[in-house]
C-alpha cells in the first residue's frame, strides 16, 4: 500500500515543507488515519456525496461519440453533474468534514480555474466556516462567472500578482497563508499534488468516482473496460478514476496540457516534457529551468495550467503502470466541440483534452471493447474563453 | 569544527551574542553583494547569510520574494552565488551560510552542490522547505564536505521535534520568531521569550533567532535569550530603496547599529 508512512510513492513524494508546517501536516495524516476508519465519518461522508453531490453520477454510454469514432464502446464518467460541475467538490466535501471534526474553523484554498475555488466556497458555506481563496489575476479575469460564484458563497477571493499570476501562484501564496495560520486554519489542496498527506488524502477521497465507474461498468457490460481516459494538471480526477482499478488489467492513459506545442515550451506537460524535482511540497516532475527555477506553464485550460504533478502519477510513469501523452490547445478545443455536437455536452476544457486523445486511442480497439473517459467538469465557465478563440479564428 | 562553530565559541567566552544578516545574492547585482557583505562584515556582522534566488520562495514575504526576482533578473542562480561566495570568501573569515530552497540545490546535484560550495569557502546551508525527514541525503553530502546543515525550529514545532532538531542541527539552530513567513514587523510575538526561555532548557547547540526582527530595540529584547539574532528583511528593504555607494553606508550603519545591542555591557 503506497504511500509508505514517510509520504513517499516509491522515490516521489514526501514532505518538503517549511518547519512550521510539519506538525500540522503530522496532526492531519494523524487524524485522518483515525478519523477515516471511524463509522460515524464514514456514513456523514456517503450522505453528504449522496444527498448534496448528488452521486453516484450516471456512467454515460456516449452512442452517437462511439459512433463518430466508429471503434470502442465510449463511455463518460459524468462528474460533469456533480454539485457545482465538477469532481472537485467530492475532496472539498471530504476535507471540510474532516477540518470540522479536527476543530479548524477556517478553510483556505488555491485555485485556477476556478472549479475548486467553487467547491472550498461551496463547503465552507455548508459547514459554515470562514474561507479565503486564493486566485491568480490572470485566472480572476479568465473566470470571470467562479469568481462571482465563490463571492456569492461568502468567500472571500484574495487576487495573487506574483509569478504568472496563475495557479502555481496562488498555491504559493495559499502555503504563506497556512505557515502563518496555521494553527486554526485548514488548507484544502484541490489536487493529488502537495506534502504527504494531502496526495494521499485527496486520492482517497476522489476514488468515489473510481469505485463508483468500476461497479456501473461491470453492471451494464458485465466486463471490465480495456483503457481508462482522463485528462491531468495536478491528476485528481485522473487518479481518482485510476486508483479503484489499480490491480485489474486496465490501461491507464493520463492526458496533459501541450498548449501551444511542446517544441515552443508554452505547455503544462509536467510528466511528459518536464524533470524531477520540488514544488510545493512534493518530489515529483515539473517543469524547470536549468537551474531548478519553476517555469511558467501555459493551457487555455486553467485547471491543467500548472508546472507540477501529483507524485503518485510520477509513480505510475517511473514503473509504466500509466502512460500520459499531451495535447494541444486546438485538439482540445476540437474535443470541446466533437462532445458538443455529437452529444450535447458541454465539456471544461480541462476533461475536452481527454476527449480530444479518443480521436488516437478509438482506433487501437474494436467494437466489444469499452473505454471510459473521465467527464470531470462541465464547460459553461469556458464558453467565454472558447467563445474568445473561435471567433479569433473567424 | 567549522567557521560557525569557532565564532560561536569566542563570542560566547566574551559574553557576546551574534549578529547574522541576511541579504539575497544578486540583489540588485553581485557586485553590490560583495561589496554589503565586506561592509557588513566590517560593521559588525558575526556571520553572513547569503539567499540563493529562486522562484517561487514561499516561505518568503513580499521583500525577500522582490529581492529574489531582482536577482533572477541579474542572472544570479546558484553557480553564480557560489563563485560571489568565493570571491567574498578571498577578502574575509566571516563564516559564509547559503539559504536556499531545495530544487535548485537539488538541479546541481547534492554531491556536487555541497562539494563546490565548500571549495569556494562557504560554511553552511539553510534550506526552509528541507524538513529533517527528508534531509537524510543532504545531511550526508554536506558533512561529507566539512559543511553544516543549519535546520530550522518553529513555535509549532513541539518539545519533542525541538529536541530532535537541536540534535541534528549543526552550527546552529534557527529559531523562527513568527508562525509565518519571513519580513520586517514592528511587533514580535509577545510569548516568544517564554519560547526562547523553553527552548534553552531542550537543546544545547547555539540558538539563532530570526523572522520579523527589524529595529536595535527588538534585537536588545531578545538577546539575553539567544546565541544570535539574524535581521533580513530589514536590511533587503534598504537595498531596494538606494543604491551605490549611500547604500553600502547606510547598510553599514544599520547594521551596526544592529549589532551594539549583542555586545557585552561594559
Amino acid at each position: 500500500m503506497l504511500p509508505d508512512r514517510r509520504g513517499h510513492f516509491g522515490k516521489f513524494g514526501g514532505r518538503f515543507v517549511p518547519e512550521t508546517l510539519m506538525p500540522a501536516l503530522l496532526e492531519l495524516e494523524e487524524a485522518y488515519r483515525r478519523i477515516r476508519r471511524d463509522p460515524g465519518f464514514r456514513r456523514e461522508l456517503a450522505w453528504h456525496l449522496r444527498h448534496y453531490v448528488g452521486r453516484p453520477t450516471p456512467l454515460y454510454l456516449a452512442h452517437r461519440l462511439t459512433h463518430e469514432l466508429g471503434g470502442p464502446r465510449i463511455f463518460l464518467k459524468r462528474e460533469d453533474l456533480a454539485h457545482t460541475g465538477a469532481h472537485k467538490i467530492n475532496n472539498t466535501i471530504g476535507q471540510g468534514l474532516l477540518a470540522r471534526r479536527m476543530g479548524k474553523r477556517r478553510l483556505i484554498a488555491e485555485t485556477g480555474a476556478g472549479q475548486h475555488g467553487v467547491a472550498t466556497a461551496t463547503v465552507a458555506a455548508l459547514l459554515g466556516l470562514e474561507c479565503d481563496i486564493y486566485m491568480g489575476t490572470e485566472d480572476i479575469r479568465r473566470q470571470r462567472l467562479n469568481v462571482m460564484r465563490m463571492k456569492l458563497l461568502g468567500s472571500r477571493v484574495a487576487p495573487v500578482e506574483s509569478g504568472s499570476c496563475t495557479l502555481k501562484d496562488a498555491m504559493n501564496e495559499a502555503i504563506r497563508d497556512w505557515v502563518t495560520n496555521v494553527r486554526h486554519t485548514h488548507y484544502i489542496i484541490g489536487s493529488v499534488a502537495g506534502p504527504h498527506p494531502y496526495p494521499m488524502l485527496v486520492r482517497d477521497f476522489q476514488a468515489v468516482l473510481g469505485r463508483e465507474a468500476r461497479a456501473q461498468v461491470r453492471r451494464l457490460t458485465g466486463k471490465l473496460p480495456r483503457c481508462l481516459v482522463a485528462c491531468v494538471g495536478g491528476g485528481s480526477n485522473a487518479m481518482g478514476l485510476f486508483y479503484p482499478f489499480l490491480n485489474d488489467p486496465v490501461r491507464f492513459v493520463g492526458v496533459e496540457a501541450a498548449g501551444h506545442g511542446l517544441e515552443g515550451g508554452c505547455h503544462s506537460a509536467t510528466l511528459v516534457a518536464g524533470a524531477e524535482g520540488v514544488l510545493h511540497g512534493s518530489y515529483s516532475y515539473l517543469l524547470q529551468d536549468a537551474w531548478g527555477n519553476i517555469c511558467e506553464a501555459h493551457s487555455l485550460a486553467p485547471g491543467l495550467d500548472y508546472p507540477g504533478v501529483g507524485p503518485e502519477h510520477a509513480h505510475f510513469k517511473e514503473t509504466g503502470r500509466a502512460e500520459y501523452v499531451a495535447v494541444t490547445d486546438e485538439e482540445a478545443l476540437e474535443g470541446f466541440k466533437l462532445l458538443a455536437r455529437t452529444e450535447g455536452i458541454l465539456p471544461a476544457l480541462e476533461s475536452a483534452h481527454a476527449i480530444a486523445h479518443l480521436k488516437t486511442l478509438a482506433p487501437q480497439y474494436g467494437q466489444d471493447d469499452v473505454i471510459i473517459v473521465n467527464l470531470s467538469g462541465r464547460g459553461d465557465k469556458d464558453v467565454e474563453a472558447v467563445a474568445e478563440v473561435l471567433e479569433g479564428k473567424e | 569544527m567549522t567557521r560557525i562553530d569557532t565564532v560561536f565559541r569566542r563570542l560566547r567566552q566574551r559574553g557576546e551574542r551574534a549578529l547574522i544578516p541576511f541579504i539575497t545574492a544578486g540583489d540588485p547585482d553581485r557586485e553590490t553583494t560583495r561589496r554589503l557583505a565586506l561592509a557588513m562584515a566590517a560593521r559588525g556582522a558575526d556571520l553572513l547569510e547569503l539567499g540563493i534566488p529562486f522562484s517561487d520562495p514561499l516561505a518568503d514575504g513580499p521583500t525577500i520574494q522582490a529581492a529574489s526576482n531582482r536577482a533572477i533578473a541579474g542572472g544570479t542562480h546558484f553557480p553564480e552565488v557560489l563563485e560571489l561566495a568565493g570571491k567574498i570568501r578571498t577578502e574575509t573569515d566571516i563564516p559564509l551560510i547559503l539559504m536556499g530552497y531545495y530544487n535548485p540545490i537539488l538541479k546541481y546535484g547534492l554531491p556536487a552542490a555541497a562539494r563546490d560550495a565548500a571549495a569556494q569557502g562557504v560554511d553552511g546551508f539553510i534550506i526552509p522547505d528541507l524538513p529533517p525527514e527528508e534531509a537524510a541525503d543532504w545531511r550526508r553530502e554536506a558533512q561529507a564536505a566539512g559543511l553544516a546543515p543549519v535546520f530550522l525550529a518553529a513555535p509549532t514545532s513541539g518539545p519533542a521535534r525541538l529536541k530532535m532538531l537541536g540534535r541534528l542541527t549543526r552550527g546552529f539552530l534557527y529559531y523562527v520568531s513568527v508562525t509565518g513567513i519571513t519580513g520586517a514587523r514592528r511587533e514580535l510575538p509577545p510569548e516568544l521569550l517564554q519560547e526562547l526561555r523553553d527552548l534553552r532548557s531542550l537543546v544545547t547547540c547555539p540558538v539563532a533567532v530570526g523572522f520579523g526582527i527589524s529595529e536595535p530595540e527588538q534585537v536588545a529584547q531578545l538577546a539575553p535569550y539567544v546565541d544570535g539574532v539574524v535581521v533580513g528583511s530589514a536590511i533587503v528593504q534598504r537595498i531596494a530603496r538606494s543604491a551605490g555607494e549611500e547604500l553600502v553606508r547606510e547598510v553599514g550603519d544599520f547594521v551596526a547599529a544592529l549589532k551594539a545591542p549583542l555586545r557585552p555591557k561594559a
